[in-house]
């Protein structure tokens, strides 16, 4: 293992980070939700009731909106490179649903959500996307 | 009112705070997945930002009764259920499959759609029938063995 200096930004994804912690709590602390992007999706693709969609739509409308905040109020652009090509990436779109639907969470919901909250659930839930994540990559770059 | 546009802002906050800290690029993503080749560490510095403020937010948060805008009866509607089973590991191991492969978790997935619209969209869109084929497999009596397999 060697570290990759050259892409390393450990301030800017400090910052983020903390924007991310902060709209988690802020949910919570207005709506009493959890800030779960996978749940939150759920509940439009397969909606529990009228009354509980409106305010995940208006969440998602947020989320599409805020990276042009950054673009235009911090002049920063966002980069996008993809990692995979061709019939990779709607596989590995599927899946993604799929494992967060069955897991009952993602990288949000589990992970800055769930760890906050030291729930043992989601830090075998982590810890288990983690590891194949890790796995993934592995075998995709260094064996195949 | 000021409750709708108080969601927006949040969901705004949350995905200009992906955008900065780099988890919209997937190959940036795949970097710090790449722990046995040259590791990128900078998303392990999201996650820990993340989790810290929300963990010491949270902690403040929960000694009020229930949430500003609350609805009814509903307070803060945190996860009730605690069982560690192979729903929750088989379903998080793939999850981190698809994430390894695509360099796209769901918050990022949306967030970029505006960004780079051919890629993302087929993204979500297949994202969004395997949430909803999860959901089907797993709730109602019949499909519980189905959702084990």
């Amino acid at each position: 293992m060697s570290i990759d200096f050259q892409n390393f930004t450990p301030y800017a994804s400090l910052i983020g980070g903390v924007m991310i912690g902060l709209s988690a709590l802020l949910l919570m602390l207005t709506h009493g939700r959890v800030m779960g992007v996978s749940g939150i999706l759920g509940g439009i693709v397969m909606p529990s009731g009228r009354s509980d969609i409106g305010w995940r739509v208006l969440f998602v409308i947020g989320m599409l909106a805020g990276p042009f905040a950054v673009i235009y109020f911090l002049g920063r652009p966002v980069d996008i490179m993809p990692a995979a090509s061709g019939m990779i990436l709607p596989v590995a779109g599927f899946i993604v649903g799929l494992g967060t639907a069955i897991g009952s969470g993602c990288t949000s919901g589990h992970g800055i959500c769930g760890l906050a909250r030291l729930s043992p659930r989601s830090l075998v839930a982590v810890g288990a996307f983690m590891t194949t994540g890790i796995a993934t990559v592995f075998l995709a770059r260094h064996v195949m | 009112m000021m409750r709708h546009i108080s969601i927006i802002l949040i969901g705004a906050l949350f995905g200009a705070g992906l955008a900065l800290s780099g988890m919209l690029n997937p190959s940036k993503v795949a970097g710090f997945l790449d722990l046995f080749g040259t590791w990128d560490p900078s998303l392990a510095f999201v996650m820990g930002g993340g989790v810290v403020a929300n963990f010491i937010g949270h902690r403040i948060v929960m000694r009020r009764t229930g949430p500003v805008f609350a609805s009814g009866t509903a307070g803060f509607r945190i996860p009730a259920n605690n069982a560690i089973d192979s729903k929750l590991v088989v379903g998080s191991a793939l999850f981190g499959i698809g994430w390894g492969l695509g360099g796209l978790c769901p918050g990022p997935a949306i967030s970029s759609l505006l960004l780079v619209p051919g890629d993302a969209v087929l993204f979500v869109l297949m994202m969004l029938a395997g949430l909803a084929v999860g959901r089907m497999l797993t709730s109602g009596p019949a499909a519980t063995p189905a959702a084990q397999a």
